[in-house]
């Protein structure tokens, strides 16, 4: 019997995914768990294997389109009956490709998703036109994928709320600036998924939250200290590197529970208090910035932490990270130290109400005991939304960790 | 050796006749097996919507409507009739031929399609062999790759009031009375009892209907239930909700019917009595004890969404699996189930059936009446548009009813829309079309409608809904 191939749940953030690529076509057999096709979201590419052994009979979404949770992608005859009884519908669906693929040839610039958008609703073709939207850059939720009016009032809506001006008047200085006999080109590409998602996000940030920067120094001497006397010993135990980013996130959650509301998001009207620690961390990775979030992080050791840390990265190198290593964190750490920042105004990651921003460390001359000593130094940003953190506890929030970091004692400690 | 076909039909009702088709269609061997047996002996196909309901019910609405109109309506028109006679001997000749030439209809296409018509008792046994015993003839054991179970319903009996055939009948033997009853009760305000008594209400007979539910159509909206009531006691139908039959006695004089009701205990007395309080899934000698289907609790073949059984390759559909007793439903649960055999992906929006009721005025409806959607939480907004309104109902002198529409306030798409007038049943079309594209109410609003006509009153209750009737005030 045939099997409906589904995109599968897509997290809450996530409203929909583009088809990234085929690795199956109509007719070719394929046994459970095989990898069919990759799907892109805002944060990840999802790869939907086969849930059987089978015949791939239909394929119903195209390279390129964009899917949301639960619809169609494919249909699957399984097991041995179905070769057998899906003689004549096999055809077809060949019969039907070899079509597609010989109109792609002659309009290669349309073979974007929807192809069955362009056949459209009356109140659909007012809404595209008033909006001056082309019909592909909604996906239907309709019968067999078409549009319908709801599908264009959310679009609308998705567009409103991360809305970004075109860059356009800012080309002017550059114009200036162009160097007289080269020729002037431009290059215009449209943004990748992660890349549109992060800008929506980020406009989506400065719109809401009342953001506000508070700034310190931290004296990372003793941390330092710490750190090259344990080094090896560290690695040797547990088979890890010891990082400075364990200290910081334990200073920080140290931080977190004195200033509960730092740990906080707002939502509506109501602030809502998390009473677990899951910390973000900002890495960059080939497709761009990404936010693994480690769970319950005043829970762990150093040593755990720093492995967590480890495998996050790895996997947001080689895109194999998941959705849900993405989703829900409490708090956000970001190191603009490790391209060179001596100091920055991080942008908050919503729903969370702050971040902490690293920096560079520097060495770099103190007054300490009245003395002129070098110390080596790092300026520590705390963004944080000020309609649920007050002024006091950012900055006290910010001295906590100072204070942590500056006497790894405490720490240990908690105090 | 046994006779093999790909698929194998029980039932040549809406159901099963389409299914034996649509296979067919899929260049597969099919045997579809059907024991109807008419009232004079004669085997028929179409099961119990050709031979005794949809059809047969339809013709008799349709002259006994027109005989009503001609009594109480010509002179209106300045027709001059005469003295106006009823010979129900040729309108039940009319309703018997169009009911033959239906059927034999089947038996054609049938030919036409290469499917093997068998006509006597199929029983599904063990591995998917089905076991076909000739109206006169010995038991043969069929193979099939596939069997689809098609066998319908039946007339659900009250222990307290058990057919006769006489005066005590089903809905069946309803439609081939041969003389108007003087008195007529009726026992069940659903669908079939409103269309059979409004059948011998315009022929003469004083009709009472005792119906034990306390709403009137509960399934149907609360606008539309309730102008339907107003019309139906404007025509004379004598309707009783509340009312439960304790017991039914059949004398010389014709049928003693008590009930109970809010203010206690009543009797009636009438010369028959039709019992149509719903119909049971019909399943007897139907299965062997091996053939491993489940029946529900209430009887139902147990099936999934695309009607598969427990068995794999064995497929029921219509009145006997879950969902409404519709022969429409039948019938595309059929082509459903051909086509899945066929390998093709299919399936049915369970959401988007219509439903009719063949009054006069007609009460049609699709997808949720207010009270769900109500129910549902998701905020919401309605229009209505009367027929009073519309000029084509006014040439045709049937301006009673309306047209109500209920869409999404979030997105505007139709919820649903409920018809009680002229045609509903024809303008439901149109609904349903709409709903199962998932269409806004905007795009029924900017869709031309003809003028003058009916359908004008479905795009006006569509405008109502942005509180932009045109030929209404809003």
């Amino acid at each position: 019997m045939s099997i409906e191939i589904k995109v599968p749940a897509l997290p809450e953030s996530v409203t929909d995914a583009t088809l990234v690529a085929w690795h199956k076509k109509a007719g070719d057999r394929v046994s459970r768990d095989e990898n069919l096709v990759d799907l892109e979201t805002d944060k990840v590419v999802l790869e939907v294997p086969a849930p059987a052994d089978g015949v791939l009979q239909e394929i119903k979404v195209e390279d390129g389109a964009t899917v949301t949770a639960g619809d169609v992608l494919a249909v699957l005859a399984e097991g041995e009956g179905a070769s057998e009884a899906s003689g004549s519908g096999q055809d077809e669906a060949e019969a039907e490709e070899t079509e597609e693929s010989s109109a792609e040839e002659e309009a290669p610039a349309e073979k974007e998703r929807s192809a069955k958008g362009g056949k459209t609703s009356p109140a659909v073709r007012r809404l595209l036109e008033e909006h001056d939207l082309d019909a592909s850059m909604v996906s239907g939720t309709g019968k067999d994928g078409r549009i319908t009016k709801g599908d264009v009032m959310s679009f609308l809506k998705g567009e409103e709320s991360g809305d970004v001006t075109p860059g356009d008047h800012a080309t002017a200085d550059e114009d200036e600036e162009a160097v007289v006999g080269l020729e002037r080109t431009e290059q215009r590409v449209p943004m990748t998924r992660l890349r549109a998602r992060i800008a929506e996000r980020m406009v989506d940030a400065q719109q809401t939250a009342a953001m506000l920067t508070t700034f310190n120094e931290v004296d990372l001497t003793e941390v330092m200290a710490l750190r090259s006397r344990y080094k090896d010993s560290f690695e040797k135990q547990h088979g890890v590197r010891l990082g400075f980013m364990s200290f910081f996130a334990k200073a920080a959650v140290e931080g977190l529970k004195k200033f509960p509301a730092v740990n906080a998001s707002v939502e509506d009207n109501d602030i809502v208090y998390h009473n677990y620690y899951d910390i973000g961390i900002a890495v960059s990775s080939k497709r761009g910035l990404m936010v693994p979030v480690l769970r319950d992080v005043d829970q762990m050791s150093f040593a755990r932490f720093e492995a967590e840390l480890a495998a996050m990265a790895n996997k947001a190198q080689d895109g194999t990270i998941g959705m849900d290593d993405l989703t829900g964190g409490t708090f956000t750490i970001t190191n603009g130290g490790i391209f060179g920042s001596m100091m920055s105004t991080p942008i908050l990651n919503p729903p969370q109400s702050a971040i902490l921003g690293m920096h560079n460390i520097q060495q770099r001359p103190m007054v300490v005991d009245g003395e002129i000593t070098i110390r080596p130094m790092m300026y520590l940003a705390v963004t944080y939304d000020h309609r649920i953190i007050d002024g006091r506890e950012a900055v006290q929030f910010l001295v906590t960790i100072k204070q942590q970091l500056e006497d790894p004692g405490r720490l240990l400690l908690q105090v | 050796m046994s006779r093999k076909f790909d698929v194998v039909v029980i039932g040549g009702g809406p159901g099963g006749y389409i299914a034996a088709i649509r296979a067919a269609q899929h260049g597969m061997s099919v045997a579809c097996i059907d024991e109807w047996k008419n009232r004079d002996g004669k085997h028929a196909f179409g099961g119990t919507c050709l031979n005794a309901g949809c059809i047969p019910s339809k013709a008799m609405l349709e002259s006994s409507e027109l005989y009503h109109r001609a009594g109480h309506e010509f002179k209106k028109h300045g027709i001059e009739t005469g003295k106006l006679g009823l010979d129900l001997g040729t309108m039940q000749k009319r309703r018997a031929g169009i009911v033959r030439q239906l059927t034999g209809g089947i038996a054609g296409l049938f030919k036409a399609n290469k499917v093997e018509g068998l006509v006597g008792h199929g029983k599904l046994l063990a591995g998917k062999k089905v076991e076909f015993t000739p109206a006169d003839g010995d038991p043969e054991v069929l193979e099939a790759n596939h069997v689809i179970l098609a066998s319908g319903s039946a007339p659900i009996e009250l222990p307290f009031a058990k057919f006769d055939g006489e005066t005590i009948i089903d809905s069946w033997d309803a439609l081939e009375l041969e003389a108007v009853p003087k008195r007529l009760g009726v026992i069940g305000a659903g669908v079939i009892g409103l269309e059979l008594g409004s059948v011998w209400s315009r022929l003469g007979s004083e009709v009472t209907v005792l119906e034990a539910m306390e709403d009137f159509l509960f399934m149907a909206d609360r606008d539309v239930a309730n102008t339907a009531a107003r019309e139906f006691k404007k025509q004379g139908l004598d309707i009783h909700l509340g009312a439960k039959v304790t017991a039914a006695k059949a004398g010389k004089k014709g049928v003693k019917v008590e009930y109970d009701d809010k203010s206690g205990s009543q009797a009636i007395e009438v010369d028959k009595l039709i019992v149509a309080v719903g119909r049971k899934p019909y399943t007897e000698s139907l299965l062997a004890d091996d053939a491993g289907i489940q029946l529900d609790e209430r009887g139902f073949i147990v099936v999934d969404e695309h009607c598969r059984t427990r068995v794999k390759g064995v497929f029921a559909i219509g009145d006997a699996v879950r969902g409404p007793m519709l022969a429409h439903k039948s019938s595309e649960e059929g082509v459903m189930a051909a086509d899945l055999i066929a390998g093709e992906v299919a399936e049915l929006n369970y959401g988007v059936i219509p439903s009719v009721i063949y009054t006069a005025p007609e009460i049609a409806w699709v997808g949720k009446t207010e009270a769900e959607v109500k129910e549902s939480g998701r905020p919401y907004k309605k229009g209505s548009f009367p027929f009073a309104a519309s000029g084509r109902a006014k040439a045709m002198e049937q301006t009673s009813g309306m047209v109500k529409i209920i869409s999404a306030e979030d997105d505007d798409e139709v919820l649903g829309v409920h018809i009680v007038g002229p045609m509903a049943g024809e303008l439901i079309s149109e609904a349903v079309l709409a709903m199962e594209f998932s269409a806004s109410t905007e795009d029924i609003q900017r869709t031309i409608h003809a003028h003058p006509s009916l359908a004008e009153a479905v795009h006006e209750a569509a405008l109502a809904v942005d509180k932009r009737a045109l030929n209404y005030m809003n």
